[in-house]
């Protein structure tokens, strides 16, 4: 490596699933503390920070960084919806390779599940009787619920390539296996396809366990120099390349209502990185719904276009899979606080560090986190590696 | 378009702009418009200040209010009113005859009868002064 190489020296969560005693302004301070001790880093050193904000009063990236005194000399407040902090690593890294700054600190956090409850994904933002102003307001009146962005998306793929809902099923079983691994994890018993088919229709074709949990929580995350690393405790994780793209924003205005940005920008963080599918050992994608990791698989060039369902079925993304996905549980089965993407690179971090336990990877050298933004819109990519320790 | 109405309106409001005031006016007298760019030809759905495709001043144009379902999804759980009071309803994608799509519901059929392909017509609900609201029906079999 080169001295000036982005690695990511520490991570660290914040209590979750449930945490009422923290707000979540308090979920970004707690997660910081933990991945200043995970990685020896002093506070002092930080000279760089990004965050997105957006999930409470406070949590915005210039007030946080106020809040938890960190003096930046480079600052990054991209906020594209759950898959920020993907694209926060390319431009961390990129800054850290410039110079513009050695050691950037990622922060997230939310109380959303003690604040609000479970209404993110049916109507919580739909109330009649409110003027809307901007673009929803062509999509407010007929009352699409997160969930049916969500369902038009795979109700199309189920048409033009015939993808069943045992095959969508199947990605939220294996993912609740890997939950029953994680202690911490919102949802642990196993399920089998049965109980996902009989689970009640929250927004056709879509089951209410294709959907994520929501949940509570916070990470963060300590980017910096190989140069630096060498003196701290953790074996560095390499950031081997990353991409983000965005097809659209809002659902009515997806191009291609099978295809995210995924197709154009996974490709290109390979690119990057000079690997290619075959070398990934696991995956760490946003599952906010079954339906959101099997068209990333498609889009990041594990198999063609609808396939994906064929794919999943052979079971490659289960333990024991060539391909093992979300090893936390995901946001299918553990933790989701409205924005999923800084748990993707959390674990892909404890995967390649060898220290995921009973839900460790073999051999486990690359890892590729994909987040998914607003309704599959911002698609960001990001591949880890094994450091030398 | 018909223009129907259906009593007081209790579902979110568009709040008109200068730019998508025009498009809630017309639907409200039963006209359905898009914008069509005067320089390259390209047709856009929702309407902007600016062609999407190469950023000249986009004109409006008159839709025949016919398309057919490119996707769409049955909301079986809302939590908060009015829809919570009409579920299930159906949220769909229509494609227009003109080339753009816009969101709507498709009502006028059980909900289990709606398919991605099915033919529709537009018909509005009259929502408030100067906004009519763009629905979908299916479409009476043509000869």
């Amino acid at each position: 490596m080169l001295p000036r190489d982005p690695v990511i020296v520490g991570v660290g969560l914040s209590d979750y699933p449930k945490a009422p005693h923290l707000s979540a302004v308090q979920h970004h301070a707690q997660a910081m503390q933990r991945a200043l001790a995970d990685s020896g880093v002093l506070k002092s050193a930080i000279d760089g920070y990004v965050s997105a904000g957006g999930m409470a009063a406070g949590d915005d990236p210039v007030t946080m960084a106020e809040y938890l005194g960190i003096r930046h000399r480079y600052i990054d407040g991209t906020m594209v919806g759950g898959s920020s902090f993907e694209f926060h690593v390319q431009h961390a890294a990129a800054a850290i390779r410039e110079g513009l700054c050695d050691t950037v600190l990622m922060t997230y956090g939310s109380d959303y599940l003690s604040r609000m409850g479970r209404n993110l994904g049916t109507g919580g933002f739909g109330r009649g009787g409110r003027a809307v102003p901007g673009p929803m307001q062509y999509e407010a009146p007929y009352g699409n619920s997160l969930v049916g962005a969500y369902a038009m998306v795979a109700q199309r793929h189920m048409h033009e390539f015939g993808t069943t809902s045992q095959q969508l099923a199947e990605i939220a079983v294996g993912v609740r296996e890997y939950a029953g691994l994680n202690p911490n994890a919102l949802y642990r018993d196993p399920i089998g396809v049965e109980d996902v088919l009989a689970s009640r229709m929250v927004a056709d074709p879509l089951h209410k366990l294709d959907c994520c949990v929501v949940s509570d929580g916070g990470g963060a995350l300590i980017l910096t120099t190989a140069e630096r690393a060498r003196d701290l405790r953790r074996t560095p994780v390499p950031v081997l390349g990353a991409a983000g793209g965005m097809t659209h924003w809002n659902i009515s205005q997806m191009p291609d209502f099978t295809t995210s940005a995924g197709a154009v920008c996974v490709p290109e963080a390979f690119a990057r990185a000079g690997l290619t599918p075959r070398d990934v050992d696991t995956l760490q994608f946003y599952d906010s719904f079954s339906i959101t990791v099997l068209v990333l698989l498609e889009d990041a060039g594990f198999c063609k276009k609808g396939e994906g369902g064929a794919f999943v079925a052979e079971g490659h993304l289960r333990r024991g899979g060539r391909l093992p996905l979300n090893t936390d549980g995901g946001g299918l089965s553990s933790c989701h606080p409205g924005m999923r993407g800084i748990f993707l690179l959390c674990e892909a971090v404890r995967q390649l560090r060898g220290e995921a336990g009973p839900a460790q990877v073999p051999d486990c050298e690359v890892a590729l986190a994909i987040g998914s933004g607003g309704w599959l819109s911002a698609i960001g990519a990001v591949l880890l590696g094994r450091g030398a320790s | 378009m018909e223009v129907v109405r259906e009593g007081e309106w209790r579902k979110p409001l568009p709040e008109p702009d200068p730019v998508s005031a025009p498009f809630w006016a017309a639907a409200a007298e039963g006209r359905l418009l898009f914008q069509r760019c005067p320089g390259c030809g390209h047709c856009q759905f929702y309407p902007r200040a600016a062609c999407t495709a190469c950023g000249a001043d986009p004109e409006w144009a008159e839709a025949a209010g016919l398309g057919v379902v490119h996707t769409f999804t049955i909301v079986r759980q809302f939590g908060a009113p009015p829809f919570k009071e009409e579920l299930p309803y159906v949220v769909a994608m229509i494609e227009l005859e003109e080339g753009v799509r816009m969101m709507g519901n498709v009502t006028g059929c059980d909900v289990a009868d709606v398919s991605i392909g099915m033919p529709v017509e537009a018909y509005a609900v009259w929502a408030a002064e100067g906004i009519g609201v763009p629905c979908w029906r299916p479409a009476p079999v043509r000869p």
